[in-house]
């Protein structure tokens, strides 16, 4: 194997939480190196991460009131589409997301370290 | 499932407004074809005669491009013309003999200009004034031409003529009436309007009858003759002498049209397969040519097309407003009255401003403006609600005063403003960015403007002046929603009355249930429902209905209020205003304790403190020791007092013990909106009493009840409701008062709001005369909040621990 086969910069699964521990049509937050993170919990028990700030002023999205796959922000309203971080047109701009498995309930998180 | 087909007729604003309203109720429901005539995809047809002026270009006016036809799947048949709908085969045949089967078929074939029966009315230069092709014949005669006539003094023709004008040609309006828009105008708003385009260098020839159009040996229109022999040169001759639905294709389908294609209430012709939308149609025998009652019949049409089966069309009243730069002029309704009406007139000739009313029964069933449109809207929504305006008739030709408004340096009048002028003051949107907003995105409604330009999304106190902008922006094309069917949110149909009453009658117990029973289309709601179904239930069923934390506004589930920086404020109660040396020394402790940075007095005689991190908050509060202030929630907030007699040499009553015990009585009181109360110990009103949801001031036989009032963004002096002598009854009045609200106010109504809507002798009725309603209103409002508990000392104790606490990695 040459060493251009390693991975640049080494991927790893965070144990954040477990499913039931993220409040249904809620969230919770995750303190990290890359700042907070938001982990929410849809109703159809689907989780998502996204950096917890809004795209528009850095409003907490983690704060936000949770329906289908999106999340409103508390601070002005916006819109904020789960599976990708962006906002709902007509709002443009978007939160980092962070990819998410979840395994036998527990949360696992990928963060680029 | 196999998706059933749709083939609308005719690609103009109606039918795709239809399709929109279609795609966002059942978006996987139909497999949709579209045929139309012209070869533009669909354009904002109320907008061309900016585009003859020379205001804007034809690019600005597209509302759907060929690619939003393709992202929603759509296929688009543009420049073919359908020819024949056999029904029996269920198919659509075009001229080209392009042929779709259809399940359901949307007619939507729209109007042809009319065109005057007279010699030469084929001639080259001879023009109707309707689509794309006209404006663009129009705009390349006014580059080589000198004269033009325009034939029809309505609001077509007079667009027209002021297009041509601003080209730089030569107009003269010809109308055969006495006066001109005569559906639209009495005489004396005519009048005024045709001096002011005259002042423009219009020329009009009233009273006239065309009987020929003369041609030149080029075959090209040289003169239009009249009945009386006279001639007028012209090398562009514009009709605009009405329209006519057009129901060719549908006649010849068989389908039975009188004045236009016959459809129910419900958009159905008389082939139930067959709907039919827009300008083509007769409902009720009326045929309407305006663009707001096309949208409302879209609406209506959709519904139905989605399998919901709620919602009838009932027809519109109409408003017309002259999209002629400079000239302002609004009409609705019956704007002539008759034996039965009464009007009220004001009219200034020099100022150029006329104001007419037409009263009927204490209701306003038309109007006309000339000059001075600001209150257009208001007095067209007062219209179609049917508003009882005898208690405002005095000052309702005054408009609605906005005077008491705070963000928009006092400003009422929004023709008057600049572009740069600054309209929506919490959001920073200028004047010039909402119009370009309105223009460039197409936008008709007010909730569009908002989500596109913010503007009027926040506190809501310049709504008045972007309703004006839109209306002048889109003319006619804008109609206030009706304020009594409103819907809760983008996720319903049904109105926040609709909702409160199927939950009462159903007992409905939770937001899941009434999403179901009541077809919400989305899986969960939204932010803006969410709050109001949760406040509904358990306001509707205390100690059944179980509230649901994530159906709250963070401040509520948080118990705390949000600030700028994701950290939080804490207000601890202080009954009546009054604390003690103990609780200020805790209060100290704790900002030392948890280096909180900012300690602030509120408006409502308690501290603030500002800065604490939210996993800070259940130790803050069980050091603090204090009940919540609930400065964070739609629930009683203050009751401000001033010290009264037992230290005021002019005090004549207890307000402080009058307040406390109110206070005691009322807090952890879930409302529709935040509550403040005052009470005030004599005549002076120190604690300002009077601009409170409920205000007490002692007199020294009693106390006066005062209620409606509000401090905030639009100032109201708070209305008087009674005298008591008692303490107790001051208690029971002002639950009773409050225990209404909470029962019958739409979800984010302060009482203000409520009782302007419910009438104040309607209050007094429930409230006052009637004691045993009172006293079973108040007694409601205790068995609700019997039990409630104080939601910081439970967090303190360990409740709800998820919502503080941080994961970590």
């Amino acid at each position: 194997m040459g060493a251009l086969a390693e991975p640049l910069v080494a991927v790893k699964w965070v144990k954040a939480c477990r499913v039931e521990d993220i409040p249904r049509l809620g969230a919770r937050v995750l303190k990290s190196a890359r700042g907070d993170i938001a982990v929410f919990r849809n109703a159809e028990d689907e989780v998502f991460a996204l950096a917890d700030q809004c795209p528009h002023k850095g409003g907490p999205l983690s704060q936000g009131i949770v329906h289908g796959r999106k999340v409103t922000c508390p601070m002005h309203n916006w819109n904020i589409q789960l599976e990708d971080g962006c906002a709902v047109a007509p709002d443009k701009g978007c939160a980092r997301r962070y990819p998410v498995k979840v395994e036998a309930g527990e949360v696992f998180l990928q963060i680029w370290a | 499932m196999k998706k059933m087909k749709l083939v609308m007729v005719g690609n103009g604003m109606a039918g795709v407004r239809t399709l929109e309203e279609l795609l966002k109720l059942a978006p996987d429901l139909y497999d949709i074809t579209v045929f139309g005539a012209e070869p533009h995809a669909n354009y904002n047809r109320i907008l061309l005669s900016p585009v003859l002026a020379g205001e804007m270009t034809l690019a600005d006016i597209m509302l759907n491009d060929v690619d939003w036809y393709r992202d929603k799947g759509i296929r688009l048949h543009l420049g073919k013309k359908v020819v024949k709908i056999d029904r029996g085969a269920r198919k659509i045949i075009a001229s080209d003999g392009t042929e779709a089967e259809y399940d359901r078929a949307l007619l939507a074939t729209g109007s042809n200009p009319f065109i005057l029966p007279v010699p030469g009315a084929d001639l080259e230069g001879v023009l109707s004034y309707r689509d794309i092709a006209d404006t663009n014949a129009m705009i390349d005669a006014a580059a080589k031409y000198k004269h033009a006539v325009v034939i029809g003094g309505g609001l077509l023709g007079l667009e027209a003529a002021n297009g041509l004008k601003a080209r730089g040609m030569n107009v003269t309006v010809v109308h055969l009436m006495d006066w001109l828009m005569e559906r639209q105008l009495d005489r004396t708003a005519a009048d005024m309007l045709q001096h002011s385009l005259e002042a423009k260098g219009l020329q009009f020839l009233l009273k006239t009858e065309t009987s020929e159009i003369v041609g030149g040996a080029d075959g090209r229109v040289k003169a239009v003759r009249f009945k009386d022999g006279s001639e007028l040169a012209a090398d562009l001759v514009v009709m605009a002498v009405g329209i006519r639905p057009n129901t060719e294709l549908a006649e010849s389908a068989g389908l039975y049209c009188k004045r236009g294609i016959v459809v129910n209430d419900t958009m159905q012709t008389y082939d139930p397969k067959i709907y039919a939308v827009g300008e083509c149609v007769a409902h009720r025998g009326v045929a309407y040519g305006l663009v707001a009652p096309l949208f409302e019949m879209g609406k209506v049409c959709a519904n139905h097309l989605a399998h919901f089966g709620i919602g009838r069309y009932q027809g519109s009243v109409l408003s017309t407003k002259l999209k002629v730069t400079g000239i302002d002029l609004f009409s609705a309704g019956d704007f002539i009255g008759g034996d039965q009406t009464e009007d009220i007139v004001l009219h200034d000739a020099v100022g150029g401003v006329y104001k007419k009313l037409v009263i009927c029964d204490d209701r306003i069933v038309g109007g006309i403006m000339v000059g001075d449109t600001a209150d257009g809207s208001w007095y067209l929504q007062l219209l179609r609600d049917r508003q009882d305006i005898h208690d405002i008739r005095d000052h309702l030709m005054f408009g609605q005063s906005h005077l008491g408004n705070s963000g928009h340096q006092g400003r009422s009048n929004a023709a008057a403003m600049s572009d740069e002028m600054e309209v929506c003051g919490c959001n920073g949107v200028c004047k010039g960015a909402i119009v370009r907003a309105i223009k460039e995105q197409g936008l008709f409604s007010l909730d569009e403007v908002r989500k596109h330009t913010k503007a009027s999304s926040s506190c809501g106190s310049c709504t008045g002046l972007v309703e004006q902008i839109l209306a002048s922006t889109v003319g006619g094309a804008y109609q206030p929603a009706e304020s009594k069917a409103k819907p809760v949110c983008g996720c319903t149909d049904h109105s926040h009355e609709d909702v409160r009453r199927m939950i009462r009658e159903h007992k409905l117990l939770s937001i899941p249930e009434v999403m179901k029973f009541m077809e919400w289309r989305t899986p969960n709601g939204c932010a803006s429902c969410r709050p109001a179904l949760n406040y509904y239930l358990i306001s509707t069923w205390p100690h059944q209905a179980a509230d649901d934390p994530q159906s709250r506004f963070i401040n509520e589930r948080a118990h705390a209020n949000i600030q700028k920086d994701g950290s939080y404020s804490v207000v601890p109660r202080m009954w009546g205003g009054s604390t003690s040396a103990a609780e200020l020394r805790r209060i100290a402790d704790v900002v030392d304790k948890y280096k909180i940075p900012t300690v602030k007095l509120t408006g409502g005689q308690r501290v603030d403190l500002l800065g604490v991190k939210k996993q800070d908050l259940p130790a803050v509060w069980r050091d603090l020791g204090m009940p919540s202030g609930h400065a964070y929630a739609k629930a009683l907030r203050t009751v401000k007092t001033c010290v009264g007699s037992e230290w005021c040499r002019f005090g004549v009553q207890d307000s402080t013990n009058m307040g406390i015990a109110l206070e005691k009585d009322l807090w952890r009181m879930y409302a529709p909106h935040k509550v403040k109360l005052a009470v005030s110990g004599c005549p002076r009103n120190c604690a300002e009493a009077t601009i409170k949801d409920v205000g007490v001031i002692g007199v020294d036989s009693g106390w006066e009840i005062y209620v409606a009032g509000n401090g905030g963004i639009k100032a109201e002096v708070a209305q008087f409701l009674c005298k008591v002598s008692t303490a107790a009854e001051v208690l029971e009045y002002a639950g009773a008062f409050l225990q209404l609200y909470r029962e019958e106010a739409r979800y984010l109504d302060r009482t203000v709001h409520y009782v302007a809507r419910a009438g104040l002798d309607y209050i007094k009725r429930r409230v006052v005369d009637d004691g045993d309603n009172r006293k079973a209103l108040y007694t409601r409002l205790q068995y609700a909040l019997s039990g409630e508990k104080d939601p910081w000392q439970e967090r303190a104790a360990g409740a709800a621990k998820h919502e503080f606490e941080l994961l970590e990695v």
